[in-house]
């Protein structure tokens, strides 16, 4: 065959895999976000969902999700940023810096559902602590760590050499330096990086089957006591987020209307990621305007 | 500054100044903390799951050669009971590679689409097209898989339509994104130097592509490829809600299956933690995560080879 | 020359200018067979010599001569570098600057430097003067505006940015921005300026300022000069040390290495031959 004629094929070959990536994703979004967007109105977000019976909202779930996540972050974020500092400024090569290399990668790597049998032994079964939002916050933790630190390293390496030289070079130690040039400079790509994260944090669901459970009590949502069993902020209740919703109502099947509540779930779950990943580019880049622009 | 009418030695050692370095040393204690948390929690996970994945050998008397070559899976049957992996570690295997079959022509063939062919607007479209399908949750792919693909299997091939076929086409294009992108830094990530040499002697694009391109890239093609197989393999509720979760070997990839994962989401809810049926739950997440150790050193070495 | 008893106002008690100072001229630095290495790179060779005080030395020669790795293991800005390790001396008063017992933060305190590269942070003027005094403890408000206004004027940018001290420092033009770094070193009262390439990056008119300010600086400071600019060495310094492949060939006054210098390879190198 002709050479010519080869390159014609390939080439076409290739604009079909392209067409063809494309259409998964509009087929995908188009089809969660066409059957979900019907669903969605403001008693179906807000009403506590229904173990058998149809008509059941996610108000509870939605709630659930948000405040694993941002028990979460709470957790990843301190830790991350340490971690990554210690990669990106004080790490010799040698050994630990290795090690932790590598624990790292083991992290990152591990399959969610063996972080959320981690989670099952340590947190729910060694604390006491049962189904809780706590213990399935911390195993996200572990899920999302190796995330952040990379964000936190990568984004403290990409920040100009000769501003930590400006700063050492005045007399400043380099603790201060990096709180004070290094981590301001990194910030836009740290929080752009946290955000996205966040959005993989609030889709997890198998790392949370085993550890904050598939079920919520009954809440009062005008109870804020922390420590009170029925107020929703209590971090020793179990607590079944959005993503674990999905998969229950589909697997165990008990309530008639399975297939409305998932869509509608699946397309609140799909909006909200959107808006993690528009949001991460948004900030992202006005942070990133405010503090190089000359005002 | 009465500093200086301090000696330099006053000044400048470092015992005659301890406070600064006090600080400093405070600060690099805190992040070595969180380093340290890493290595902690890397090494529990490990001992925890290492050991308990063990107690089933050890202290139930469950046989090793059986749990890995017996097909037989029936921990709750009260007279003979049968602890047989080889079903869920054959789907887990299976899944991963037919899925990675599917997904690194269409990745690697998208990655050269957005490098090679139309860097212009491949960039501009597949690129947030490639980010947005990385964050759609694995659930929401299963439940696409359960609503859309499974019926239209049960209509298209027959049967129930949960099989080992669904669970590849999920996984496939979960993956996709993961092989995608790490497809085109390897692409980008090649020296001009190389296509404009072999443009020169007269090859086409193709040939380029073929001849010079794809081998050179060759290393961190097949980690994207890695990388994408660990995910596949280690997914749990995607492909449980549509693989079907039958305990028995699959003959055909129209046959329901189940995997490693599946059969951990199924049973771990309503097992008694510590029982035998428990214990070799345990059992099938060590494969798991001596899977994810063998994943790693894979791409290790795949990353040593690496030229560009 | 004539400079030495003006000095009065750098000082420092006579009393602790200590057993070095053997010459007539005040000495600020006493280079001690320095060898500076990078792995197995053995980047400066048996390096002595003496810098004097208020006097401008400049290092010259081609590049990977090894003297900016000289001159950035004077404030020890080297230990950023892994793998860089030196050996002999660099006597300072009555300290050895690479020795291990050093407190690097308060040595780069008295021996500022300023880069090739304008690097002001992205802050406003008046914040990145401030920037290292308040790490420094000092917070009142007159006192850092005292300082900011007396390091300006030093750094003869005042006049240029006095109502605009709270603009992005990023919004000054490179040469502002190089005196802005210089001002923000002087800052912190040091006593030996490092300027490594200062000029380098800027355009002919910025560049005549900043060797004008040089001038200037001199009589207060001790100031050592990288450059790659022969007419900027034999224009602004008093004393030139010439360096090849890591060796001091030589060093002397100006004058002499650029009118009648006493080695083959100096006069190969100003005069254009090679580097």
């Amino acid at each position: 065959m002709n050479s010519k004629v080869t390159d014609r094929i390939a080439t076409s070959i290739f604009y079909l895999i392209a067409a063809t990536i494309v259409t998964v994703l509009v087929g995908l979004l188009g089809y969660i976000i066409f059957h979900g967007f019907s669903k969605l109105n403001l008693e179906f977000l807000t009403s506590p969902s229904s173990s058998f019976r149809a008509g059941g909202g996610i108000g509870n779930q939605l709630f659930n999700s948000f405040y694993i996540l941002f028990l979460t972050m709470v957790f990843t974020v301190p830790l991350g940023l340490g971690g990554g500092i210690y990669m990106a400024e004080y790490a010799r090569p040698g050994r630990l810096t290795n090690a932790i290399r590598t624990c790292i990668e083991v992290l990152a790597s591990l399959p969610s559902i063996v972080i959320g049998m981690f989670g099952l032994l340590m947190f729910v079964n060694l604390t006491g602590w049962g189904y809780s939002i706590l213990g399935g916050a911390l195993a996200l933790t572990v899920f999302n760590l190796p995330v952040m630190v990379r964000v936190c390293e990568d984004a403290l390496r990409t920040v100009q050499r000769d501003q930590k030289e400006a700063s050492l070079a005045l007399g400043i130690t380099h603790w201060h330096t990096i709180k004070t040039v290094l981590l301001p400079a990194a910030f836009p790509s740290i929080l752009t990086g946290a955000i996205l994260a966040s959005g993989r944090v609030f889709g997890e669901a198998a790392a949370l089957l085993f550890t904050a459970g598939l079920t919520t009590p009954t809440l009062d949502f005008s109870n804020w006591n922390p420590f009170d069993s029925t107020s929703p902020l209590n971090v020793f209740r179990p607590a079944e987020t959005l993503a674990v919703h999905i998969w229950a109502v589909n697997t165990q099947g008990l309530i008639p209307d399975v297939r409305e509540v998932a869509d509608g779930s699946s397309a609140v779950l799909i909006i909200s990621v959107l808006i993690f990943n528009l949001l991460a580019r948004w900030i992202g880049s006005a942070v990133h305007k405010k503090i190089t622009a000359s005002k | 500054m009465d500093n200086k009418t301090m000696t330099a030695s006053q000044r400048l050692l470092k015992k005659s100044n301890k406070s600064l370095l006090q600080m400093e040393l405070r600060g690099k204690s805190i992040v070595l903390i969180s380093a340290l948390i890493i290595i902690t929690a890397t090494i529990s996970i490990t001992i925890f799951l290492g050991t308990k994945g063990l107690q089933a050998f050890f202290n139930n008397g469950v046989s090793l050669y059986e749990f890995l070559t017996s097909t037989n899976w029936n921990p709750t049957n009260a007279e003979s009971p049968a602890y047989g992996a080889v079903p869920f570690i054959v789907g887990s295997f299976a899944v991963t590679f037919l899925s990675a079959l599917i997904a690194a022509p269409l990745g690697i063939g998208g990655a050269i689409f957005m490098t090679e062919i139309a860097p212009s607007w491949g960039k501009k479209i597949l690129q947030p097209v490639i980010e947005l399908l990385v964050g759609i949750p694995s659930v929401v792919y299963g439940f696409i898989g359960l609503s859309v693909l499974v019926p239209f299997l049960r209509d298209s091939v027959g049967g129930q339509g949960f099989s080992l076929l669904a669970g590849m086409i999920v996984l496939s294009i979960m993956i996709l994104p993961t092989v995608t992108s790490i497809a085109t830094d390897a692409m980008s990530s090649l020296p001009k130097g190389l296509r404009e040499s072999s443009y020169a002697i007269g090859a086409t694009r193709w040939q380029t592509i073929w001849r010079v391109l794809i081998p050179a890239a060759m290393p961190t093609l097949l980690t994207a490829v890695v990388l994408g197989m660990a995910r596949a393999f280690g997914e749990a509720l995607a492909v449980q809600m549509v693989i079907g979760n039958v305990r028995t070997l699959p003959s055909a990839i129209t046959d329901p299956s189940a995997t490693l994962t599946t059969i951990i989401t199924l049973n771990m809810g309503h097992t008694t933690f510590g029982s035998v049926e428990n214990n070799v739950l345990w059992s099938l997440a060590l494969i798991l995560l001596a899977m994810s150790f063998i994943f790693i050193i894979l791409i290790r070495y795949l990353s040593s080879r690496r030229q560009f | 020359m004539k400079i030495v008893m003006e000095q009065k106002k750098d000082s420092k008690p006579l009393t602790k200018q200590s057993n070095i100072e053997k010459e007539n001229k005040p000495v600020a630095l006493n280079i001690k067979k320095l060898n500076i290495y990078y792995g197995d790179n053995h980047a400066v060779k048996d390096v002595s010599f003496s810098i004097e005080k208020n006097a401008v030395t400049a290092l010259i020669g081609p590049s990977g001569c090894g003297k900016s790795t000289f001159l950035r293991s004077i404030n020890r800005m080297n230990d950023l570098i892994p793998g860089a390790r030196s050996t002999g001396g660099i006597i300072y008063e009555d300290v050895n600057l690479i020795g291990d017992d050093i407190n690097v933060v308060a040595l780069r305190k008295e021996i500022g430097m300023v880069f090739q590269k304008p690097n002001p942070f992205p802050k406003s003027i008046y914040n990145n003067i401030t920037h290292a005094l308040k790490f420094n403890g000092i917070r009142s408000k007159k006192k850092l505006d005292v300082i900011v206004e007396e390091s300006l004027r030093k750094a003869a940018l005042w006049d240029e940015v006095k109502d605009r001290l709270h603009e992005s420092a990023l919004s000054l033009s490179g040469g502002q921005q190089q005196r802005l770094c210089i001002a923000r070193t002087l800052a912190m009262k040091p006593s030996i300026l490092l300027l490594d390439e200062p000029a380098s990056a800027l355009d002919p008119i910025s560049n005549a300022k900043i060797e004008d300010l040089i001038m200037e600086l001199k009589k207060e400071y001790t100031i050592i000069i990288v450059t790659h600019n022969m007419h900027q060495a034999s224009r602004i310094s008093d004393k030139t040390a010439f360096f090849l492949n890591g060796v001091l060939v030589e060093f002397d006054q100006t004058d002499k290495i650029f009118t009648n210098p006493s080695k083959k390879d100096t006069e190969d190198y100003i005069t254009g031959r090679f580097g």
